[in-house]
């Protein structure tokens, strides 16, 4: 291996103690590494733990056995080098656009004068340029999406990580945020670790495709190379027959996991 | 509807209650005057009033006092609701144990404290204002409370992967978040400032324009009284006004500023 690994989970579990004292294992010795410049995507049936894995990696969460490593160093803490966009609308609503994005400079002690020009060519370079005076309740949600990339990208993490970011989104707005993504990321290829449920969206997007259970007690059941040439477009992409090849055999094994999940989520409910 | 219509409506609306009043206080009914004018007085006289008060200046001084008491109640208030509210807000243990204690003190009648802050703090402006305080305190109190606990956990999870230390949180996410929700209680507040001082003048005092209302109710002047409580009307909506032209300017970034009235 010669490029170095951004992010190592190495037999990360993950717990939680429930309010009746029992522990719910939502992840179990999960094993995952994203070599520095890779894409990986995970993708898993609902409630499956993808997004506590990612939590895990962002430092938001210890694991309850198992170690994290970020560029080969244990994590302690919150992972400084890595940004994070949230699922949910993560802007600071009584900022403008181009205050939110100022504020990921302004923190490491960047003087606002030069912290706003910067800011204000990130808005640019998402399409935002003319709403930088908007606050966040006057933009669309593929607006705002936006602004929570600028905002993190302006601080140029050496990892990105994405919590099904453009879930809330509407098809085409997703497809088109894709593409966004693709280009701002080929421009200095950080290290992407993007939690989606959506399996075209990750095959379109990542390099490496994995996969998990249905949850509780869920695991890494499947990882796959995408070697679909770059640059891509999502929109073409789609199309291709290598495309169709690899969807079809992730499919055959996610299939069986969103049918566990879901069998389990329509349980639990009956249970309550 | 539009503008002009609804004012001309609402114009209506004060001349007819006015008419109404000027003619059964004055014009008998079947032999008898509905609206006898030692409990009612009449508009005229009412209004007359009014115009002595003014003229004669008069009424500088005690709008100015009633004015200074509901302000300074204001601010004391707030400011100690904002420091409080943050406080417990942050020490859950602290707010645990305070807790039964603030609900007793908020759950008090604050018009029977009147008689002790008078007999602590004179007659003088300073009952009053403490008067005020204690009514502003606890709605900015419960408000920044809540502010700073119900801030997103969103919100405040990407502040802390931007990188913000504990001040800066305090800063851009919980100092925000608990102004604007002091801010859409901003009305209450200042509203209670103003009712604090007037009950406060009105139980004993030398100035104000509850002094006024209860100076013409002791000698049965009830069209002093009617013309006291016109002025206070339109002192608490010219207040009103400025409150929500402050409100306008600080909670730009809010949906509507309709929505966040607490």
């Amino acid at each position: 291996m010669s490029t170095p690994t951004a992010v190592a989970l190495e037999d990360a579990k993950v717990a939680f103690r429930l309010g009746d004292g029992r522990v719910y294992t939502a992840v179990e010795k999960a094993h995952l590494t994203v070599a520095q410049g890779e894409f990986v995507a995970i993708v898993g049936p609902t409630g499956c733990g993808k997004s506590t894995l990612l939590n895990v990696a962002a430092g938001l969460l210890k694991p309850a056995a198992g170690s994290v490593r970020i560029f080969d160093r244990p994590l302690a803490g919150l992972n400084r080098d890595a940004g994070y966009l949230f699922q949910a609308d993560a802007l600071f609503p009584w900022k403008t656009a181009l205050d939110n994005v100022a504020i990921g400079l302004e923190i490491k002690g960047t003087p606002r004068a030069e912290a706003l020009p910067r800011a204000r060519k990130w808005l640019t370079s998402v399409g935002l340029g003319a709403f930088a005076g908007r606050y966040p309740h006057m933009l669309s949600g593929g607006q705002r999406k936006r602004v929570a990339l600028a905002q993190v990208l302006i601080r140029d993490p050496k990892i990105l990580l994405m919590d099904e970011p453009f879930g809330p989104l509407d098809a085409q707005t997703r497809q088109v945020m894709g593409n966004l993504l693709l280009d701002l990321w080929n421009a200095d290829r950080k290290a992407v670790l993007f939690v989606t449920h959506d399996l075209e969206e990750a095959i379109a997007l990542a390099d490496r495709v994995v996969i998990m259970s249905a949850g509780p007690s869920s695991r890494i059941i499947g990882d796959w190379q995408v070697s679909l040439p770059r640059p891509r477009d999502i929109f073409e992409v789609r199309l291709d027959k290598e495309f169709h090849a690899l969807h079809r055999e992730i499919w055959s094994v996610l299939k069986d996991e969103v049918m566990k999940g879901y069998a389990q989520s329509t349980q639990a409910a009956e249970a309550v | 509807m539009s503008r002009p219509t609804l004012f001309a409506l609402q114009v209506l609306v004060a001349v007819v209650c006015i008419v109404l009043w000027q003619v059964l206080s004055t014009v008998p009914v079947f032999g008898k005057i509905l609206l006898p004018p030692f409990f009612f007085s009449n508009p005229f006289d009412v209004f007359s009033q009014i115009v002595k008060w003014f003229s004669s200046g008069v009424i500088w001084k005690h709008l100015g006092i009633t004015l200074a008491e509901s302000i300074l109640a204001f601010v004391i208030g707030s400011l100690g609701g904002v420091l409080v509210g943050f406080w417990f807000a942050r020490q859950p243990i602290v707010a645990a144990v305070f807790d039964p204690y603030v609900k007793m003190v908020n759950a008090l009648p604050r018009v029977v404290l009147a008689p002790i802050f008078a007999l602590w703090l004179g007659l003088g402006i300073w009952s009053k204002v403490a008067l005020g305080v204690t009514l502003v305190f606890f709605i900015v109190f419960f408000n920044v409370y809540q502010g700073v606990k119900e801030v997103s956990r969103t919100v405040l999870d990407n502040g802390r992967m931007l990188g913000m230390s504990e001040r800066q949180l305090m800063r851009h996410v919980y100092w925000p978040s608990a102004l604007s929700w002091m801010f859409s209680s901003l009305h209450t507040s200042v509203g209670f400032a103003v009712v604090g001082a007037v009950v406060g003048e009105y139980l004993g005092s030398a100035a104000g324009l509850g002094y006024l209302i209860q100076q013409a109710e002791g000698v049965f002047d009830v069209a002093g009284v009617f013309a006291g409580m016109f002025v206070l009307s339109a002192f608490v909506i010219l207040i009103d006004y400025g409150v929500t032209l402050v409100e306008r300017r600080l909670l730009v970034w809010r949906p509507t500023a309709s929505d966040g009235r607490g």
